[in-house]
């Protein structure tokens, strides 16, 4: 902030604590009575009059306290324009503060886990204890508590993995995060070739669909989404396309929202928790994840 | 025309229309409270009608019972007393009638809009800008003729009461032309002028002065006629007041940034909040002391009379909650009781305690010399609805407390590892039993304000009732 706003600030600030302590000093040096009396100022509104009374010695004492306090807070913390304060206090360095104290305080717990394999940690439970309250604090809210996912959030229970099931691919996905980008086809297709390849893709997983329909729809599968989910349907996790054939439906597995899905395309996102968990703790949220299909 | 010769007299019909309407809209205000308390424990009372939504609803809750409940006993109060302690009729009745009818049409217009999810998203500033605008109308026409009265009046001084009810109506103008600045981009859609932190920062000047304001100056104001009036007591200390009133409204436009501790508002403004919110204590003090010593002479008035009960709890509540205030403005204290319902527990102290509770007691004082009458109806009745808002008010304040603190203390609390012990929704199904008593609390509080509009039936439809709109000066 500029000098002018600094000072203008600085000067507004001081200027009304020390108005109300003159208007203490003015009002409590003019008083008339030291204790309390029947003068009244010698005025009456619609028949209501007014006691002279003195100002009561304790409430005037409070008052002078919390001036005296704030004149001390602004004097110790920032507060006064650009003033950084005697403790040099902010309240993102109190934050930065709190978070060291934590690292030093939790740090070590959590880096006598991280050399151990993945595998190793899924017959301790500590290490699963640990995992298991990162994943709640952290994942649930998407996840679910219970980790079976939603409509647009992953089951991770089901052994069905978008990215890979494997130590090393689950750790990769929570610490960089993933993008969905299945693409919109509406316009492509047309809203007939759209019904055309949902009742296709329906039938991957040996639902009751149109013959006639899926014929054509597999004819359309097969030159614009086979690039991703392959010619068999059963997708590839190198590029997160889904297997279309175990009837595990990320976006709902009616007609309506498979059409749904082709028709607008879906981008789920999956963020990327590196920089809030740090690679220590992935490796436990990893692991609990892991055991959560690998009993 | 008044001729000449005539008597001088005051407006009682503008009094009167207002007065009728506190009722109106208290209980109104205060059912749609009760529902939404009701929401909370039984979620199912979410009816498919998106209208009748939570969401929806509690800015009507809140828009009724400040704007319209608190609102109409300001209006009827500040034109009572500041025609009586000046001794003036009002500086024009169309004016006043005028603000009546505008104030209504805005409240119809916010009871429909907000349903319908217009809104600007600002707390207690939801009302789009069209409506902003006739609000600023209707302000400035009270204004006009608040100051318009003060400024003809046949007292040498300015009687007290006026004066904050005065810093009221100009602070209030103030920050609704500040904070409603917005560009609309249709007829039912806008965007506040301010973006960031300072949009926030600008919101909660408002927000927190819109307590400081409408719902501790105004009623200050009322406190200052209605106590030594109903007590037949002189004022405490008229130096009290110069000091606590200049310092109240010196220090409290400073507090909004307690509202955003922790927040991405600069630093040196959360610390400049917090500072004058704790000097802010004494000054509010002032008017609980003046009140309160007010009765000393006078203190077994209050084994008979429930209306100079209802203004002593008053008193007390608001002692209780601009205590309460400055300690949660407190950082580290805000850190425990921010985002819980402590904070709702706070408002109601201040809302059902201080702010209704001294317009219930100056409506009862009210109301009957508006009819030409001594007294209400009936005084045991009164005295009912003084025990249901007592009782209300503790049961909902203490319901507040206890999960505001088990919330912030289960929000914190962490493992051995450093993870949350608790998840949100833990938090949340311990907090059920609370919810409950609330909603208890608040049906009690209702009830009150039923019998109370039984009451003020009675006394209006009474065979020596008279509609006294203009009332001689001498009365």
């Amino acid at each position: 902030m500029s000098t002018f706003w600094s000072v203008w600030i600085t000067v507004i600030t001081l200027g009304v604590i020390f108005g109300c302590a003159w208007l203490l000093w003015v009002t409590r040096k003019s008083q008339k009575f030291d204790s309390e009396t029947d003068q009244t100022m010698g005025h009456a509104f619609d028949g209501i009059e007014e006691y002279d009374n003195p100002l009561p010695r304790w409430w005037l004492w409070m008052f002078i306290g919390t001036i005296v306090f704030g004149l001390i807070y602004l004097t110790l913390y920032p507060g006064l324009g650009n003033y950084k304060g005697v403790f040099g206090w902010s309240s993102a360095g109190q934050w930065e503060k709190e978070v060291e104290d934590a690292e030093a305080k939790y740090g070590p717990l959590y880096a006598s886990f991280a050399e151990k394999p993945l595998q190793d940690l899924q017959n301790d439970a500590q290490a699963l204890d640990i995992g298991r309250r990162l994943f709640l604090n952290n994942c649930a809210v998407c996840h679910g508590s219970n980790a079976r996912g939603g409509l647009g959030f992953p089951n991770l229970t089901d052994n069905d993995w978008l990215y890979g099931g494997t130590p090393e691919r689950i750790q990769e996905t929570i610490t960089g995060g993933r993008g969905g980008m299945m693409p919109a086809w509406g316009e492509v297709l047309g809203e007939d070739g759209v019904k055309a390849a949902a009742a296709y893709v329906l039938s991957l997983s040996g639902r009751q669909v149109d013959a006639g329909l899926a014929e054509k729809g597999k004819e359309l599968f097969m030159t614009n989404c086979a690039a991703c989910h392959g010619t068999d349907g059963k997708g590839n996790q190198a590029v997160g396309a889904p297997n279309l054939t175990d009837n595990i439906w990320l976006y709902g597995g009616t007609e309506q929202l498979v059409e749904q899905t082709i028709r607008n395309g879906r981008q789920g996102k999956m963020p990327s928790f590196a920089e809030r968990l740090g690679a220590d703790r992935i490796h436990l949220v990893a692991a609990y994840v892991y055991s959560l299909s690998n009993k | 025309m008044n001729t000449a010769s005539a008597t001088e007299t005051y407006n009682y019909k503008v009094v009167r229309q207002f007065a009728i309407m506190t009722v109106v809209w208290g209980i109104v205000g205060m059912a749609v409270g009760v529902l939404i308390a009701a929401q909370l424990v039984w979620p199912e009372l979410n009816t498919p009608f998106q209208w009748f939504h939570f969401g929806r609803l509690r800015p009507l809750h809140t828009n009724a019972v400040i704007f319209a409940f608190g609102g109409c006993a300001l209006f009827a109060t500040s034109y009572y007393v500041v025609q009586r302690t000046s001794q003036a009729r009002l500086f024009s009745d169309t004016l006043a009638a005028f603000t009546f009818w505008g104030w209504q049409a805005i409240i119809v217009a916010a009871a429909i809009t907000l349903p319908l999810g217009l809104t600007t998203a600002k707390e207690y500033a939801e009302l789009e800008w069209p409506i902003d605008i006739a609000i600023t109308v209707v302000w400035v026409a009270y204004a006009i003729n608040f100051f318009g009265t003060v400024a003809k009046r046949k007292t040498k001084h300015i009687y007290v009461a006026n004066w904050f009810y005065g810093a009221f109506i100009i602070t209030i103008a103030v920050l609704h032309i500040g904070n409603s600045a917005f560009v609309p981009v249709s007829l039912w859609k806008s965007y506040s002028a301010y973006s960031g932190a300072m949009d926030a920062m600008v919101q909660w000047w408002y927000g927190h002065n819109a307590v400081g304001f409408f719902l501790t100056a105004g009623f200050l104001g009322m406190m200052y006629y209605f106590v030594p009036k109903q007590a037949e007591r002189p004022v405490y200390s008229y130096r009290l007041s110069i000091v606590h009133f200049w310092a109240l409204i010196a220090t409290y436009i400073w507090a909004g940034p307690h509202h955003l501790h922790y927040s991405a508002l600069p630093d040196w403004a959360q610390s400049a909040g917090m500072v004058m919110s704790l000097i802010l204590l004494a000054p509010s003090w002032g008017g609980m002391i003046n009140g309160m010593m007010t009765l000393s002479g006078a203190w077994h008035k209050l084994r008979t009379d429930p209306i100079l009960r209802f203004l002593v709890v008053s008193l007390s509540f608001y002692g209780m909650s601009t205590f309460e205030g400055p300690m949660m403005s407190i950082k580290t204290v805000n850190a425990l009781s921010h985002d819980t319902d402590w904070t709702i527990g706070h408002v109601h102290s201040g809302a059902l305690g201080w702010v209704a509770m001294v317009s219930i007691g100056s409506m009862y004082h009210l109301i009957p010399r508006l009819f030409g009458l001594r007294q209400m109806y009936s005084v045991s009745l009164i005295n009912v609805h003084f025990w249901l808002a007592t009782i209300g008010t503790v049961l909902y304040i203490a319901a507040m407390w206890v999960n505001g603190i088990m919330q912030g203390l289960m929000w914190r609390a962490v493992n051995a590892d450093g993870t949350l012990t608790y998840s949100f929704v833990e938090a949340l199904s311990n907090s059920y039993p609370g919810y409950i008593v609330r909603t208890l609390g608040g049906a009690i509080y209702l009830t009150g304000m039923l019998v109370m509009a039984y009451n003020v039936w009675k006394t209006v439809r009474q065979r020596d009732a008279v509609v006294a709109d203009n009332v001689p000066m001498t009365a």
